[in-house]
């Protein structure tokens, strides 16, 4: 084949390509956005803060407007003035709970993660294993929880396992509908260059699914969250001291209502980062394919 | 190249899809499969792809050859590319699939990709790429293996009507220097009577082949003006008439 021709065949010319180059594209985008939408933009950004100040200086206002005793409604202060109080006890409460729900999260992972792709490649599995994965979910873990800490006899595990039943569907699901949605002109793609079972997991089943898949992790990271708290109640009211549901109970048996509030505060927030960490993880994975 | 003998399809809900369609294809054909939509251009090219099986009938390959993975180049309606892969990655898919390592192969990837006009778009991601760029990738991952043979279905029904004409073109002059036998669907008779060497009407559901044109048209700029292409174009259209129910 002659290396001139070779060079102009199905060339598109200058014309052709020139409006879309990715720089331009970006170009625009980013002018758009600093003259039009940035004056907005970063009101929208601080309206969340904004908003919880207000409200949190009405919150004290209406305390110390009402005189509302601490044992009923302690104001921000108060809450912010007993965590510096109790925080030798309340942030290795923090971290413990953390540990279960980070643990249970992985866990969630590995087996939400695996059933799906195991359900995506027999479908007698899947017809087998769907249902109870429903009945697990639906079951509510606090009805479950009595029963696990007592069949499991180390706490943490019992609280990692009931932290996981919370937490695997929504991971479980999303991966196998991921999974189940990959475009079939590629299934035949593969298939007509000869790729192998593994080879079409995991170049392309896997890497299809993986926006459905952190989508399903955003949702299980703070399930994880809630079941962990919840199984630390159930344990907690069987003398398992650990956790921030463990202080929530205990200082309310003592009606030391600011700390009540402050365990909250943090179970709140800790709620909020693994939210936002989990969907910066989203957007770092899926930048480069510009649909995150 | 390829036989068909009385080949039909039905699907498993009873959907008679083709009907006793018999054709000889030799090599270096650019064949046109033109037929209104639902009348199973496609369900014969996945038969010719084997990702299907005929009901009824078979094909038969020249000296018994069935065609092996990287045999056949195939190109869809859409691009179907790897999202999360650049264009060099996306060509790259079929040999990578067959074992071949990226460092062995770059030489020719840049090949096809300077093939394609995309030189300068290796590391571009393809939701950064026009529709019209997209299918060139698409083409370009087609050929990489060097295909016997080239399966296209519908690949630029999506595109804008220039961009259309400019790929058009470009696959012709494809065709002409580099001699591949290439079977394209179509539901447009102006692209069936451009690009194709031969056109196979086909007549609605169950498919027939309802006539097999293989008129000589001149070449290069004069082509779409030419009064043959016209006559042509008559002669289908006409054609269509007669086969469709009314």
């Amino acid at each position: 084949m002659n290396k001139k021709k070779q060079k102009n065949f199905m060339n598109a010319g200058p014309g052709a390509l020139s409006p879309t180059t990715p720089q331009a594209r970006h170009r625009k985008n980013f002018c758009a956005a600093f003259f039009k939408k940035r004056p907005l933009a970063s009101l929208e950004r601080a309206a969340p803060f904004l908003f919880g100040l207000i409200a949190l200086a009405l919150w004290q206002g209406a305390v110390w407007a009402l005189r509302v005793p601490p044992y009923v409604l302690p104001g921000p202060l108060a809450i912010g003035a007993a965590y510096f109080g109790d925080y030798r006890v309340l942030d290795p409460a923090l971290l413990s709970t953390l540990t279960v729900t980070l643990t249970a999260l992985a866990a969630a992972t590995a087996i939400g993660v695996t059933l799906a792709v195991a359900m995506a490649a027999s479908p007698l599995f899947r017809a087998a294993v769907q249902p109870w994965a429903v009945i697990l979910q639906v079951t509510p873990v606090v009805a479950i929880a009595p029963l696990i800490i007592i069949w499991v006899n180390q706490p943490f595990i019992a609280l990692v396992v009931c932290a996981t039943i919370v937490a695997f569907f929504p991971i479980l699901s999303n991966t196998a509908a991921g999974l189940a949605a990959t475009p079939p002109e590629l299934l035949d793609l593969f298939r007509l260059n000869g790729a192998s079972r593994w080879q079409i997991l995991l170049l392309l089943r896997l890497p299809s699914a993986l926006p459905a898949f952190l989508v399903g992790l955003r949702i299980s990271g703070t399930l994880a969250l809630v079941g962990a708290v919840v199984a630390e109640f159930v344990a907690g009211s069987g003398g398992f001291a650990s956790g921030l549901a463990y202080s929530i109970i205990e200082a309310s048996y003592r009606l030391e209502i600011p700390r009540m509030f402050a365990a909250l505060v943090l179970l709140g927030v800790s709620g909020v980062v693994i939210y936002a960490l989990l969907g910066l993880l989203a957007r770092m994975l899926l930048r480069r394919r510009g649909s995150a | 190249m390829f036989t068909l003998h009385a080949v039909g399809k039905t699907f498993p809900d009873g959907l008679r899809a083709l009907d006793a369609i018999t054709a000889e294809i030799g090599a270096g054909e650019f064949v046109a499969l033109l037929g209104p939509s639902g009348c199973g251009k496609s369900t014969l090219l996945r038969l010719l792809a084997g990702l299907e099986r005929p009901s009824d009938g078979s094909i038969s390959w020249e000296s018994g050859r069935q065609p092996g993975p990287g045999d056949i180049g195939y190109v869809f309606q859409d691009a179907t590319l790897l999202p999360w892969a650049d264009a060099a990655s996306n060509v790259f898919l079929p040999l990578r699939l067959r074992g071949v390592s990226r460092a062995e192969a770059a030489p020719r990837i840049a090949t096809m990709l300077e093939q394609v006009g995309l030189a300068d778009f290796a590391h571009t991601m393809p939701q950064a790429l026009s529709g019209g760029m997209r299918m060139r990738v698409s083409i370009a991952r087609a050929l990489i293996s060097d295909p016997l043979l080239l399966l296209m279905d519908e690949p630029f029904a999506a595109l804008d009507e220039f961009t259309r004409h400019r790929l058009q073109e470009d696959l012709r002059g494809l065709w002409r220097r580099s001699g591949k036998t290439i079977v394209f669907v179509t539901h447009s008779i102006y692209e069936a009577a451009f690009l194709a060497s031969r056109i196979l009407v086909m007549s609605p559901r169950p498919g027939r082949i309802a006539a097999d044109f293989s008129t000589p048209l001149p070449d290069g700029a004069a082509r779409r003006g030419s009064p043959e292409y016209a006559a042509l174009v008559a002669d289908i259209t006409e054609t269509f008439r007669r086969v469709m129910p009314a």
